[in-house]
């Protein structure tokens, strides 16, 4: 059975098309962000620019504390990466490893704030923070995030496929839990692990929303925050300082993207497979 | 489970004293402690604090919260831009999910094959999966511009108008589900495709030799195996489409005329721009009851399917 060659030219046209809808918006962004005012409001548009306006990149970054603001990304998001891996790997492991009182019970716990979306608690968490004094600081944008429900979850998942034979064999060599853990869990979690990291920076990286919510002064501000209020500069939308700007958010993901696709793709098809 | 704790208790240090003893019956505590108290502080007490704050009238500047009983939740039920929120939220989380998850179905379908040009053009599907929400929204905004977007000038090129995507009333709640399906596009496929190579080869095999035919192994095959996924997606979809806020904080503002105001963004309105510490937390009350009725819904299926497997 061959496939006539009509329908591998109609098969051909499909893929083109779908490529065109999903890459030619980042085209289109990249284009812009190299034009001159001018090339923007022109219709029918210019495609490529006569010049490459490279000044639009640092308009961008000049028009706020740029600096600032990617200084708190990578605190931010350094800190929570850190945080969530200090608190999960234990708590995974008790809860994959050990029989206690009340095991159930904290184990329901964290199942049900994995079904709590942050979008639903931002306000009496907004007015908590306030009450503690972590309004506006990274702390307020780290601290809510110092753990995480799913990554628990799904370490420990992990953590309960080692047998216990290997397990009872390193504790009659006078391992310590410490030590079974460090030599024996981690290394067979490697691609969970992974997984993690990379769903974690990728989603806090990008975050717009806690950051818009809890922050009111450039203090704690983040990446995505400041290139959002790259539209309010005076004078209407200069789309191509705005473009730039976005350029700038986008390409790094994008880059990371291009080098661990598999894995970045295996960690959020992940869940959807389990 | 004496058994095992005791072995535990030895492996470390053959004298077990009685401090021993009990740390071993500590530790696991100590171990998630960590995790249970920021569950606790930013998860557990917050809902707590919502829903005592459903029932005050609060400022949030006045040092004193009123107790108002139910009047905040008569309130919002008989209020119209209430009414207007909760239609938009339901017609935006119905028309994307339906959508994302149609369209996503047909593309796993044609997509699920090897080489290298089906392998790029699923990753490329997925790239605005990783890209953050703020580029996301900026860039439609521009794509959508009236004057000057891309996408009315590839309608004008094949004879249709122009259309004020973001600044009509009648078209910006569309225009906000074609972004978001365009977002979530990637990801359901590649969770589709994920599921159709899980599915055994040797059914397809047997089918081959009944020489069943093809729209017929679909049917019986396909699509039973996959209704695992198609059902996960389907509520994932549903709880995240519920929650929309960046793409309307960025491109409409929940205008033009209340068109694009949805559950979060009202309560983000009213809680940070009108200071009705109460009457937000009430809105969000009504968001939590449904998202939990849906979640309830999710497990009951979900243990069912696992039973029957």
């Amino acid at each position: 059975m061959k496939t006539p060659l009509i329908l591998k030219v109609i098969n051909g046209l499909g893929l083109v098309l779908l490529f065109i809808i999903f890459a030619m918006p980042f085209v289109w962004m990249a284009s812009t962000a190299f034009k001159t005012l001018g090339e923007t409001l022109t219709f029918p548009p210019v495609w490529i620019p006569e010049s490459l306006q490279w000044a639009n990149f640092a308009q961008a970054w000049n028009s706020g504390p740029f600096l600032k603001y990617f200084f708190n990304s990578v605190i931010v998001t350094l800190f929570i990466l850190i945080l969530q891996f200090a608190t999960i790997i234990p708590a995974a492991y008790a809860f994959a490893r050990y029989q206690f009182p009340l095991k159930n019970f904290f184990f329901a716990l964290t199942m049900i704030c994995l079904m709590i979306p942050s979008q639903l608690i931002f306000l009496p968490v907004y007015l908590n923070l306030s009450s503690w004094g972590l309004l506006d600081s990274i702390w307020g944008l780290i601290l809510p995030f110092a753990t995480s429900a799913f990554g628990i979850f799904l370490l420990r998942q992990s953590f309960m496929q080692v047998p216990e034979e290997l397990l009872e064999a390193a504790r009659l060599d006078d391992a310590t839990e410490w030590q079974i853990i460090r030599k024996i869990m981690l290394p067979l979690a490697k691609p969970v692990l992974i997984t993690l990291a990379l769903f974690s920076f990728i989603a806090h990286w990008n975050d717009y929303f806690w950051p818009l919510v809890m922050t009111t002064t450039d203090n704690a501000r983040t990446l995505p925050l400041g290139i959002a209020m790259l539209r309010q500069v005076e004078g209407g939308a200069a789309w191509n300082t705005i473009m730039a700007g976005n350029l700038l958010l986008v390409v790094p993901i994008l880059i990371i993207f291009f080098f661990a696709q598999r894995h970045i793709i295996r960690a959020f098809v992940y869940t959807g497979v389990k | 489970m004496a058994l095992v704790k005791d072995s535990m208790g030895m492996g470390e240090r053959r004298s077990t004293s009685q401090s021993l003893v009990s740390w071993t019956r500590l530790r696991p505590y100590a171990m998630i402690s960590p995790a249970i108290l920021v569950f606790c502080l930013f998860f557990i007490y917050p809902i707590g604090y919502m829903v005592y704050l459903s029932f005050h009238d609060w400022n949030f500047v006045s040092p004193t919260k009123e107790f108002i009983g139910t009047a905040n939740f008569t309130y919002l039920l008989s209020n119209l831009e209430f009414r207007e929120v909760i239609v938009n939220s339901f017609i935006y989380t119905f028309f994307t999910v339906f959508l994302t998850i149609g369209i996503s179905l047909l593309l796993a379908l044609w997509l699920n094959r090897g080489g290298a040009i089906y392998s790029f053009l699923q990753a490329s599907i997925f790239s605005p999966h990783i890209t953050s929400l703020v580029s996301v929204s900026m860039l439609w905004m521009w794509i959508m511009d009236a004057d000057y977007g891309l996408l009315n000038w590839a309608l004008n090129l094949i004879g249709i108008e122009s259309i004020p995507w973001l600044t009509s009333p009648d078209y910006a709640l569309t225009s906000l589900i074609m972004v978001a399906v365009w977002k979530g596009i990637g990801f359901n496929t590649l969770v589709f495709i994920a599921g159709l190579q899980s599915i055994p080869k040797d059914l397809y095999e047997a089918a081959e030799l009944d020489h069943t035919p093809p729209w017929r192994r679909f049917l019986r095959i396909t699509v039973p195996m996959l209704s695992p996924t198609l059902f996960f997606l389907t509520i994932i979809g549903i709880i995240n489409s519920f929650q929309v806020f960046e793409t309307i904080n960025l491109m409409t503002e929940g205008g033009p005329i209340n068109s694009t105001n949805t559950f979060v963004y009202y309560i983000y309105q009213y809680g940070f721009q009108f200071f009705k510490i109460g009457y937000a937390s009430a809105a969000g009350v009504i968001l939590l009851v449904i998202l939990s009725v849906l979640t309830v819904i999710y497990f009951k299926v979900l243990s069912k399917k696992v039973h029957y497997r």
